[in-house]
């Protein structure tokens, strides 16, 4: 079964099957970023986090960074996939491929989809730690704030 | 007319579900539908400032007017990743 570049799921994520899938012969570069589950946030040991998404909008806002990043560095192949539910410490949260023909396009490319993800993407992080439980609220999600792309363009290029 | 609201993360905490049906008078935005659920939920009041906002799974604009059906999401600030 062909893994879909871009995915919301329950299920554990699959690296190798993201690898393979922006993999091709004229391709020399492949960067991966994995996120993973930490245990400890601001002091607080954390015990796991739940994550939420309104999925199909989330899925939307996967593929418009894809997009955008294939603007940003044409023939850049990429795949990412973001896991909700509940995961354990240890566990990946996110997973991104992202191949291109030199190391320096699929780096960049690489950061720029997490630093995206971090800005527009409607998924929520629950964090359960010792003595209680916090949703965690990050960026307000503007897909139009050209300043927010910049930063982000500017953060996978530096 | 009677529109759907997708409630996330803090603020599906806060009303006690995620899907709320409300009726809204014809030519409502999305920024009326929110201060609505403000009136009726006044914890929600600290994301006036933060808060974004999807009708029929697209992003929207608070000042985006309305349709009878519409599904409205409010999305409070992300952390995905």
């Amino acid at each position: 079964m062909t893994l879909p570049p871009v995915a919301v799921t329950h299920e554990k994520l699959d690296l190798e099957g993201l690898t393979d899938l922006v993999s091709d012969d004229g391709h020399g570069a492949v960067a991966t970023f994995i996120g993973v589950v930490r245990n400890s946030n601001l002091n607080r040991r954390v015990t796991h986090l739940e994550y939420e998404a309104y999925e199909p909008l989330a899925v939307k806002a996967l593929d418009q960074i894809c997009a955008e990043a294939g603007r940003e560095w044409p023939g850049v192949r990429l795949a990412v996939h973001h896991r909700i539910g509940h995961l354990a410490i240890g566990e990946a949260s996110i997973v991104i491929a992202a191949a291109s023909a030199h190391r320096a396009q699929a780096f960049a490319a690489c950061r720029y989809v997490i630093e995206r993800v971090k800005q527009i993407v409607p998924v929520w992080k629950h964090e359960f730690f010792e003595g209680g439980e916090v949703w965690v609220e990050g960026a307000t999600a503007d897909p139009a704030d050209e300043a927010a792309r910049l930063e982000a363009v500017r953060r996978a290029c530096a | 007319m009677r529109v759907v609201i997708r409630l996330f993360a803090r603020l599906r905490d806060i009303a006690g579900s995620g899907d709320l049906v409300r009726d809204a008078p014809p030519g409502s935005t999305v920024a009326d539908v929110w201060r609505g659920l403000v009136a009726e939920f006044p914890e929600m009041a600290r994301y006036d400032s933060s808060i974004s906002s999807a009708v029929n799974e697209d992003y929207a604009k608070m000042t985006a007017a309305l349709s009878d059906g519409d599904e409205i999401a409010f999305l409070p600030p992300v952390s995905g990743g």
